[in-house]
C-alpha cells in the first residue's frame, strides 16, 4: 500500500477527513518527498495526516503575513486578526481539497483568504466554480509539483523585477482594490508558463477521473 | 468543455480572484468557469500572482491569544459548507441561487421568458429562455452585460455563441442576438445595472398593435 518509487509519491486510501469518510490514514506522503518547499510538505502533512506540528508551522508563516496583507488592504488590526483565525481554520477543515498539482499552497490560501473576507464583511457567499473532485487513489507526481513551485518562484522574481509603480498596481490589483475595468489585461507577468504547468495538473486530474469511470 | 471559443478577460479573471467583481459577474465567471478548463487555467494562475502578492507582504506579528483560540478551535465540530453541483445545464453556482427551488419562467412575450435569480441595487441575475429562430428583444443595457449559454446557441453581429459561450456587452454594442434554429437557448444573464425590461412587453406589442 505505502510504495514509493523514485521520485514518485503513492498515495492510496485518500478519504476526505471532513465529508463522512475515516480519516485516511491510508495516504500517504513520505516526509523527505524531495525537495518541496516546507509550505508544501507542512500542507501535505496537515491534509493527509492532521498533522498539528505542520499546522503550527503553517499558522507561523502564513499568519503573520495574511495579517500583513490585509492591513496593506486597510483593514485594521483587530478585524485582520479575526479574519486571520477564520482563514486558518478554514485551511485546517478544508485541507483535503488541498491540490499541490493545480495550487500552489499560497495561492491556495490568497483564494481562501479573499473567499472569506468577502462572505464576513459582505455578509453574500462568494460565487465558486464547481471543484474538480479528485479520487481516492490519486498518485502525487513529485516532477508536477516542483514544476509548479519552479513556475511560481519565476513568478515571484518577475514581480520582484517590475517597476515599483508597476508592481504597487498589481498589489492593488490582487488586494481586490481595483475593478476590473481599472486592471489592464497586460499585467506585465509572464502568466502563460504558469498557466502551461497548472494545465497538466489539471489534465492529470481529469485523466484519473476518467480512469476510474471506465 | 472543449466548444467553448468565448472566454472571460482575462482582467475579470484577475478582478474574480481578488474579489473585486461585483457578485452578479461572479456568478457568471463561476458558471463559466465551471464548464471551462481554459478559464479555470488562467484562474489558477491569477489566484497563483495573489499567492505571491500574499507571500511577498510584511510579516505583522499577530497575538499569542490568536494562535490559542485557533488550536482550541480546531476540533470543534462544524457544518461543512454546503456542495452546489450541477443539474442538468445548470452549473454549481446557478443550483447555489436557485436554492433547491424549481424554474419559475414568467414570460416576457414573444415566447421569451425570464426567471429572475437575483437582484438587488448593484445588479441581477437572471435565467432567459428563448425559443428558437426568435430574436432577443433589445432590452438596452445601461452598464455591462454578461450573458452565459447554457443550453442552445444565439449569434448576432459579434459572432456565434454555444454552450459555455459568454458574451460581454457594453452599452456601446448595438447587437440583437438571434436564438439560432434546434433548441430553445437559455442563458444565464448578469447586469450591473437594473435592466431596462420594464418598457419591453409594450415595445415587443408595439408591432403587432400596428397592423
Amino acid at each position: 500500500m505505502r510504495v514509493m518509487d523514485q521520485g514518485t509519491l503513492q498515495l492510496t486510501n485518500a478519504r476526505r477527513p471532513f465529508s463522512g469518510g475515516r480519516p485516511n490514514e491510508g495516504r500517504f506522503v513520505p516526509p523527505d518527498c524531495p525537495d518541496f518547499s516546507d509550505q508544501t510538505k507542512w500542507m501535505l502533512a496537515v491534509r493527509d495526516h492532521q498533522d498539528r506540528t505542520a499546522f503550527s508551522h503553517l499558522f507561523d508563516y502564513f499568519a503573520p503575513r495574511l495579517k500583513g496583507f490585509l492591513m496593506k488592504g486597510g483593514i485594521n488590526a483587530a478585524q485582520a486578526e479575526e479574519i486571520v483565525q477564520d482563514v486558518m481554520l478554514t485551511i485546517w477543515r478544508k485541507a483535503a481539497q488541498f491540490d499541490p498539482h493545480r495550487a500552489q499552497v499560497s495561492a491556495w490560501i490568497y483564494q481562501i483568504a479573499r473567499n472569506r473576507q468577502i462572505d464576513i464583511f459582505r455578509k453574500e457567499n462568494r460565487p465558486v466554480p464547481e471543484e474538480l473532485k479528485e479520487d481516492p487513489g490519486t498518485e502525487a507526481d513529485a516532477s508536477q509539483v516542483l514544476g509548479l513551485e519552479q513556475e511560481t518562484g519565476q513568478l515571484r522574481r518577475a514581480l520582484a523585477n517590475l517597476k515599483p509603480e508597476q508592481r504597487e498596481m498589481i498589489e492593488k490589483a490582487y488586494l481586490g482594490e481595483l475593478t476590473h475595468q481599472e486592471i489592464s489585461a497586460e499585467t506585465g507577468l509572464p502568466l502563460g508558463t504558469i498557466k502551461s504547468r497548472i494545465r497538466l495538473g489539471m489534465e492529470r486530474l481529469r485523466h484519473e477521473l476518467k480512469d476510474l469511470k471506465q | 468543455m472543449s466548444g467553448v471559443t468565448h472566454h472571460i478577460p482575462d482582467a475579470m479573471l484577475a478582478a474574480y480572484a481578488a474579489g473585486s467583481l461585483p457578485q452578479a459577474f461572479a456568478v457568471v465567471v463561476a458558471s463559466h468557469i465551471s464548464l471551462c478548463d481554459h478559464c479555470r487555467t488562467a484562474l489558477a494562475a491569477h489566484q497563483a500572482v495573489g499567492g505571491v502578492v500574499l507571500e511577498g507582504s510584511d510579516a505583522v506579528p499577530v497575538s499569542t491569544a490568536l494562535k490559542d483560540n485557533l488550536f482550541a478551535l480546531l476540533d470543534s465540530p462544524f457544518v461543512p459548507e454546503p456542495v452546489f453541483d450541477r443539474s442538468g445545464i445548470f452549473p454549481g453556482p446557478v443550483m447555489e441561487l436557485l436554492k433547491g427551488r424549481a424554474l419559475q419562467w414568467k414570460s416576457l412575450g414573444m415566447g421569451v421568458r425570464q426567471d429572475i435569480l437575483s437582484e438587488d441595487g448593484t445588479g441581477s441575475v437572471r435565467l432567459l429562455y428563448i425559443p428558437p429562430g426568435q430574436a432577443v428583444p433589445d432590452h438596452g443595457h445601461n452598464g455591462l452585460e454578461m450573458t452565459l449559454v447554457l443550453q442552445g446557441s444565439f449569434s448576432d453581429e459579434t459572432g456565434h455563441f454555444g454552450v459555455g459561450d459568454v458574451e460581454i456587452a457594453d452599452q456601446d454594442l448595438e447587437h440583437t442576438p438571434m436564438a439560432d434554429p434546434g433548441d430553445p437557448c437559455i442563458c444565464l444573464a448578469a447586469t450591473d445595472a437594473r435592466l431596462r425590461f420594464n418598457a419591453l412587453i409594450p415595445r415587443m406589442l408595439q408591432p403587432l398593435f400596428r397592423i
